[in-house]
This record gives structure tokens, sequence and C-alpha cells, in this order.
């Protein structure tokens, strides 16, 4: 079996994700924030180091401005519901997730506007479109780091430099990059960073998180829930203060103390080693799928412009035909179809089919991206006979 | 005069960066359940020597972790 669906949820997990979180459940268990009692400030001090470790690897000087979520989905709603307001307009693009432009677009019952900027056919974006697109009711540009489908890289760093300059927030969907690319909220000017912990990072499905900038004033933060944190137990409403304002209800100790493990396997090899692990693999993938006649790859078609994410078809078969026969035939585990970013394929003009995605992640081996490109042949050979 | 001082935190999260930095920094703590006549909060405190609760407060402001209440407390 070939596991080349890393840009869904990674596989295997970091070195040591498993053994943390079958520790947490035997060992301490307690809810953190909670209750004064050992277990209890155990299982605290574990959520407090993965905050610290979320803020260092994303170079927030706040780690108490953390909020974790239950993935970037969570985390994105969180911040386009928890900071727009009626009569604001979003910029963002046109190769955005769901996760992103269905918010936006229900947002537009409580008068928030968005305009989608078109990216290029190889899903790049030039930030003078972007410029272009902002009107005086503009407050934030929200944008993907990376599309999922394409695996193109947008520019954040000088998105948020403008967005800085014209005093928008800059939200940025780290979905696809955060622990394959390097990210630093206060260099790269970003107010607002969602992540998921289950892809790249290498951590368990069920976390993820909102990173706070400083320019982001949390009286000015609605949460979209309200509960219990542990603090301020004799009021009623929810404490105004970072991170319970935007985290109530018990945390999810058990995938974070995975995540916990994930991060430091992450801060143990290095960000750019494993940029460069899966630049090879993009690199390899490249080039044998671009040699097979009948194969379109889509995207900017150069590793150094993209993640490890690699979006094509073959010529005559559906790709969904092609992930069951990659499947059943051939053990190579992909995704098919306008993965959750319709927008993305009207860009490319793959909607409605989609296409076929590989994407190999930091554990994956050359052997297996060879072994991968050799059966889209083989499938290729067949689709050009039939 | 007691030798003991709490500091209370609005919520656990800030009493685990407290802990955190006044360890970095050389200053000795350790965490209680909050004082029932104290606060009504639930959760957990740090407990610091009395005679270092000025650097310690000092230290999380510079830090800029918010702190609610300083009290000394008989020793235990």
């Amino acid at each position: 079996m070939i596991y080349l669906d890393n840009a869904a949820t990674s596989w295997p997990k970091a070195p040591g994700v498993a053994e943390a979180i079958t520790r947490f459940l035997t060992d301490v268990g307690a809810n953190p924030g909670r209750s004064g009692h050992r277990l209890s400030i155990e299982a605290a001090r574990m959520v407090s180091t993965v905050r610290e470790l979320t803020a260092g690897l994303f170079g927030s000087p706040d780690p108490l401005r953390v909020v974790f979520t239950l993935n970037v989905t969570h985390a994105i709603n969180v911040a386009l519901q928890g900071v727009l307001r009626p009569g604001d307009h979003v910029v963002t693009s046109s190769v955005e997730h769901n996760s992103m432009i269905r918010p936006l677009n229900a947002l537009r019952e409580a008068g928030i506007s968005f305009t989608a900027v078109a990216c290029a056919s190889d899903g790049s974006l030039d930030p003078a479109d972007i410029e272009a697109s902002i009107t005086p009711a503009t407050a934030m540009i929200a944008l993907t780091h990376a599309s999922n489908v394409l695996g193109t890289l947008l520019p954040a760093e000088r998105i948020g430099a403008l967005a800085r300059e014209r005093g928008l927030l800059f939200l940025l969907d780290a979905a696809s990059t955060a622990g394959c690319v390097p990210i630093d909220i206060v260099a790269d000017n970003i107010d607002l960073l969602a992540f998921t912990g289950h892809k790249a990072l290498l951590g368990p499905t069920g976390t993820g998180g909102l990173v706070i900038g400083e320019r982001v004033n949390p009286a000015r933060i609605r949460p979209v829930f309200q509960g219990g944190t542990g603090s301020r137990s004799a009021t009623e409403s929810q404490p105004p203060f970072l991170p319970d304002l935007l985290e109530c209800g018990t945390l999810n100790t058990t995938g974070l103390a995975g995540l916990g493990a994930a991060f430091a396997w992450i801060n143990a090899t290095g960000i750019h080693h494993i940029q460069n692990t899966c630049r090879t693999h993009t690199r390899l993938l490249l080039e044998r799928l671009q040699a097979i006649p009948g194969v379109s790859v889509y995207g900017p078609r150069d590793a150094s412009l993209q993640t490890a994410t690699v979006s094509f078809n073959i010529q005559g078969m559906s790709p969904s035909r092609a992930g069951q026969l990659l499947d059943e035939r051939f053990g190579i585990l992909c995704r098919v179809g306008l993965h959750c970013a319709p927008r993305a394929h009207t860009t490319i003009g793959t909607f409605p089919h989609g296409t076929i995605r590989f994407s190999p992640g930091v554990f994956s081996a050359q052997d297996e991206i060879a072994i991968a490109a050799d059966a889209v042949e083989c499938l290729n050979r067949e689709a050009r006979c039939e | 005069m007691s030798e003991q001082s709490v500091i209370l935190f609005p919520t656990s999260a800030h009493v685990m960066r407290a802990e955190k930095l006044l360890k970095e920094a050389g200053l000795s703590s350790r965490l209680i359940p909050v004082p029932r006549h104290l606060s009504s909060d639930c959760g957990i405190c740090l407990v610091v020597p009395t005679c270092e609760s000025a650097g310690a407060c000092a230290l999380l402001e510079e830090k800029r972790v918010d702190y609610d209440t300083v009290a000394e407390i008989p020793a235990q």
C-alpha cells in the first residue's frame, strides 16, 4: 500500500504521537483548568506546553494568543465570525477551500460581502489583483497559503505587507502549509493564522487552532461559542480574555497530547528539512507525470512554487475511475474529485469532474512515488487503448 | 508577616505561562488550588515566597501575563 493522500490527512503520524496519546489517556486523562488536583495540573501543563510550542513554531511572541480549535475550518469560522461586522468587505482568492468560501457566503446574510480574486490557471495570484479589489469597506484579506488542489503557494509575505500598508487584517489559512512551509506571523504580517494539526503538522485529527496577532484586540472579537472555561465561574458571560474568550468546553486534550509530540518531532527535524524532503518528492512526481503523453498536470509544475500536492488527469479516464483503479489494482491511495474547492477547479477548467491528486508526505519514499507514476503510466496506456 | 503569597490569574492558561516564565527566571513557585476565601473560581494559582512576589509580578507585567490578585497566605 502506498499512501499519497497526505493533503487530506497525513499518515503515518510523527514518531511519538501515538505513544503520547496513549500515555495521556493512561497516566493523566484529567480535565485541564477545571480542578486543582495533580492530574488536572498535569493536563493543564501539557496543554500549556503545546500552546508554547505552537507559538514558537509560528513566531508568535504571546502563547496566550494561541486558541485551540478542532481543525482549521473551526478556526476560520471563529476568525471570520468573530472579527467581521455588518458592512465589512473581504478580499479572498478563487482557489479557496470551502472552509473559507462557505463561511464567507453565509456571512452575506449578515451584510458582509467578499470578492474572490481570480487566480491564474496555475493557481498563482498576483498581489496587484488583490490590491485592485480593495474598497473603502474592505476590512480583511483572507487567503489560503496554498491551494489544496494544485499545491500552488500564494504570496503570503507580499499580501501580508500589503494588508499592513492598507490597514487591513490578514487572515491566512495555513491548512496546507503549517508544518512544511516556514511561517512567521510577525515577519509575514499575519493577524490571524488558522491551522490544523492533522495534515503537515503530523498530529491527530481533531486538533488545530487560531494564532491571534497583536493588532487584533480581543475586546473586538465576538465569540462564536460560549460556555464553561474553568475561569470567572461566578459570571454567566464569556470571559473577555484570551484564550478563554474563544476556547470553551473541554479541550481535545488527547489530541493535543499527540500534537505536542508531533511539534517536538518537527522541531527536532526542522521545517526546512521537511520542506526540502517534500520538494524532492514533488520534483520526482512532476517529472514522471509530465513525461506521460495523455496526462495533464495542473498547477505551477515547479517544486519550489508549490507544496507536495500534484493534481492531474488521465485523458479518457474519469478521476473517480482512476482513483478506484489506483486503489484496487495498485494499492495507491489518493484523492480524486473536487477536493472541497469547486472554485479552484473552475479556475483551472476541471469543474465538475475534478482531478486526481497525489500528495506525498515527509515519510513517503522515492520508490513509492516511482511506483505510483508507473501505475499512472499503466492506466494511461489502457485509457488510450480503450 | 506571612512568608508566602499567592498570585491569582484569570485562567489556568495564564497560570501555566506564569509558572514557566518564573521558572526560567530562576524564581521559585508552586501550584495550589485557588483558596476559597480569595476567589470563587475553580482552578489553580501560584504560590511564591512573599519576598519574591514583587519581582515575580514585575516579570509577569513585563511579559504581559495578566494576573488578578496577590495576597499573603499563612505558611503551609
